[in-house]
């Protein structure tokens, strides 16, 4: 099976986000919680679940491989970033899983192509406008006194709960949702469909911002980074008494064109201390 | 073929109708579609002078009035030195941060300077398309790290933002922003980079699919060389990179260098149909009508990539008129920004509030998210960024209270828990710079309905029975209408 170098990072760049999905669906004490960590761009697979065993590898990367010795061994032949570090005790207790090698048939190489893919779950010769979480609630909506179906960390777009289907919100810290939700309204109907767009995400605002909690504490520390921050406000979300079925962050941008090795190094290490903090606050509320 | 009496009469009744759709006077409301579709709102004084024209005249005065230079000066940094890529390593870490400093600064100038031009500039349909282009060419600071190469960049947008699209097409190619961007400054013979090649069929010109992989590498080839001269930052041809062999593209064939891969793309029927949609969708509504986009990329085509003769094209059509179509697009948050301090007549001395009201909203100019531009549409509206929207309403149109202003605690964005100190700063940065984001009720129109419509494109969803002057203005900014032209 031959790849080009797009199509093979975006494949592994699914490894590590299906890797933290498992790490949520693990600890599952009342409710089913779904936390997504959306890795944005195109990440060095290969440097991040790395073949060291595999000779091609350290002859194919003169200078990108990851020495042998400093790889955070998973097995005989696979291994972790070093910057992963914080991730191994999660694969000792059988919290993490990996899953390489997705992709799409006879890609056409669009990076834009692929996300849609990535969001909507279509096949490869199909166009979706509904993202797959979306699709997904709209067949099976939360109990009704839910905060919210889904909840987005950060401003970003929807990806997987875009389109219709889902109660879900965007925000970056809870305290600031609630300061702001009092200037949306709960009413109106309309058939201009820009506009019931505008009014769903009203209704959403005000119904969530009804049953959101904010100004929750944690003896578990969060790295003072971005991810740090997103992955505390997820954390928050998690422990919220009213329900939240999924909760999406992302960290980025992996689409490192200088200085690889070190860009990828520091981002690898947020994301794994970014989860590991995660999953202390979870495990601390009982998730 | 004989027809029938009564069917002439009809075809002649149907015909005088479009006539009269056309020759009619546009009115308040039709004048009001028209200035906040092609500009940044209009104010009750503007939309008053287009309202006795007809379509095609209130048309062709826009077009007529196309700029192809800014009115306003540009920050003194683009006409300093060449500033070359340092290389950022070598610096010591005191010079690095005073260089990514001063770059940040200097990006930031760019875009008030931008948006002073999209606030006063005489032609706003100039800058939409300008606009436009920077989001169709979208290339973003953030990797070209060079606020004078950006600015140079948003100069060639412009001067050819209703000019010629094929003319611009072999421009952007090598331009030195995109060179840098999408990395044909190091595309050579031996180590071909495809980014350019695939990106200039993929987003630039024949849309996904219309194009094969073989295709793309041909391309690659066809366009090293076209480099950059890193001393000055200018455009520099690289014969020692360049692949002078064979090449075959989208089945023609020969010696191609890039400019005749420009014109094998400008070829095909393609890239008309990919433009003129993604115009349909600025411009008319959010679903092209196949027909009708057909028969515009054959004007466009006919009239080599001409750009004026399209948008009078569309600009005078029935679907860009349609009731139908009125207020079914989402503002972009350039377009509620600056459309706001337009219409409601509010012209601040610094514009570093309205820049980061801008990418709080979703739209940081010179930054798009990346090659493929702002998503737009109903994704500009999430709970976030509507709530965003609506913050920054609220805090403008409640600073026609200074009394109010001086009691307010309740500071916009961060100042919450778990905000960086970069967000606290970007906060009270935003907060200084908007005591003069105030707008004077007695300069707008007293009429409720007259006010209604100038600030509206359909009806308000809550009801503004009985409001009136400074209050009749909040509740109508703070609709949810408002949201959408």
């Amino acid at each position: 099976m031959t790849f080009d170098r797009r199509t093979f990072l975006k494949a592994a760049s699914l490894t590590a986000l299906a890797a933290t999905a498992r790490i949520a669906f693990a600890a599952e004490p009342r409710r089913k919680l779904l936390v997504l960590v959306e890795l944005k761009g195109g990440n060095d697979g290969l440097n991040t679940v790395i073949p060291y065993a595999d000779r091609q590898y350290a002859a194919l990367r003169p200078r990108l491989a990851i020495a042998r010795d400093q790889v955070v061994q998973l097995s005989p032949d696979t291994g972790l970033h070093p910057a992963l570090a914080p991730l191994k005790a999660l694969w000792d207790r059988k919290e993490l899983a990996v899953v390489q090698g997705v992709g799409y048939p006879q890609p056409n190489l669009s990076h834009f192509r692929s996300i849609e893919i990535w969001d909507t779950a279509s096949r490869s010769d199909e166009y979706l406008e509904q993202g797959w979480l979306a699709r997904a609630f709209a067949l099976s909506p939360s109990p009704a006194d839910f905060a919210a179906d889904g909840v987005v960390v950060g401003p970003n777009a929807m990806g997987p709960l875009s389109g219709k289907g889902a109660r879900a919100i965007a925000l970056s810290n809870p305290e600031q949702f609630l300061r702001n939700a009092r200037l949306a309204h709960d009413e109106g109907d309309t058939s201009n469909a820009a506009l019931a767009h505008i009014l769903r995400v009203e209704h959403d605002v005000t119904l969530s911002a009804q049953r959101l909690r904010a100004g929750r504490t944690f003896a578990a520390e969060f790295p003072r980074t971005a991810f740090g921050n997103s992955a505390s406000t997820a954390a928050q979300l998690a422990a919220n008494e009213a329900g939240i079925a999924v909760v999406r962050v992302s960290l980025g941008s992996f689409d490192t064109h200088a200085n690889q090795l070190g860009t990828h190094a520091n981002l690898l290490k947020q994301l794994a201390e970014g989860v590991a903090a995660l999953r202390a606050a979870l495990v601390e509320v009982g998730r | 073929m004989v027809i029938p009496t009564k069917s002439i009469v009809a075809l002649v009744a149907l015909a005088a109708c479009a006539f009269a759709a056309h020759a009619a006077a546009i009115g308040y409301e039709g004048a009001r579609h028209l200035l906040n579709r092609t500009g940044f709102g209009a104010t009750d004084a503007e939309v008053a002078q287009f309202a006795p024209l007809d379509r095609d005249t209130a048309v062709d005065r826009l077009l007529g009035a196309a700029r192809t230079e800014p009115v306003h000066k540009p920050p003194a940094f683009v006409d300093d030195d060449f500033t070359p890529f340092p290389k950022l390593r070598a610096l010591s870490a005191d010079d690095r941060k005073a260089y990514q400093r001063r770059r940040t600064e200097e990006a930031f100038e760019l875009r008030g300077w931008w948006l002073r031009e999209m606030l006063d500039t005489p032609s706003p349909l100039s800058e939409r398309m300008t606009l436009f282009w920077h989001n169709h060419f979208a290339t973003s600071e953030q990797k070209v790290r060079s606020p004078q190469l950006m600015y140079r960049q948003n100069v060639l947008l412009r001067s050819e933002a209703l000019g010629n699209f094929g003319t611009l097409l072999h421009a952007i190619g090598k331009d030195p922003a995109m060179l840098v961007w999408l990395d044909n400054a190091g595309n050579r013979r031996k180590a071909p980079n495809e980014n350019f090649a695939r990106e200039v069929m993929e987003l630039f010109t024949l849309g996904e699919g219309h194009y094969g992989e073989t295709d793309v590498k041909e391309a690659a080839r066809a366009f090293t060389g076209w480099s950059l001269d890193r001393d000055n930052g200018t455009y520099r041809f690289r014969p020692a990179f360049h692949d002078f062999g064979e090449k075959s593209v989208l089945g023609r064939s020969g010696r191609l260098d890039g400019d005749d891969v420009i014109d094998v793309l400008l070829a095909r029927p393609e890239t008309a149909q990919f433009v003129v949609a993604k115009l349909w969708r600025e411009f008319v509504s959010p679903d092209p009508q196949p027909a009708q986009v057909a028969r515009w990329a054959a004007l466009l085509r006919d009239s080599r990539y001409e750009v004026k003769p399209l948008l009078r094209a569309m600009l005078t059509s029935d679907a860009f008129w349609s009731p139908s179509n009125r207020a079914s697009l989402v503002k972009s948050p350039v377009v509620l920004v600056v459309g706001t301090l337009r219409t409601f007549d509010i012209r601040p001395f610094d514009l570093r509030p309205a820049v980061l009201a801008c990418a709080a909203l979703g739209q940081n100019l010179l930054t798009p998210p990346n090659v493929k531009g702002w998503p737009g549409g109903d994704a500009w509206i999430t709970s976030a960024t509507l709530l965003a929207r609506k913050q920054w309403i609220d805090r403008v149109f409640r600073g026609a209270e200074p009394a109010m202003l001086m009691v307010s605690t309740d500071s916009p964005q961060p100042s919450a828990p778990g905000a960086t100190p970069g967000e606290q700063r970007l906060a009270r940065m935003l907060e200084r710079g908007m005591s003069d984001y105030a707008f004077d009720p007695s300069r707008l129109p007293r009429d409720p309905t007259r006010l209604r419509t100038l600030a509206l494109a359909t009806a308000p969803v809550n009801s503004t029975e009985g409001l009136e002057g400074a209050e009749l203005v909040r509740a109508l900014v703070s609709d949810p209408a408002y949201q959408l032209q």
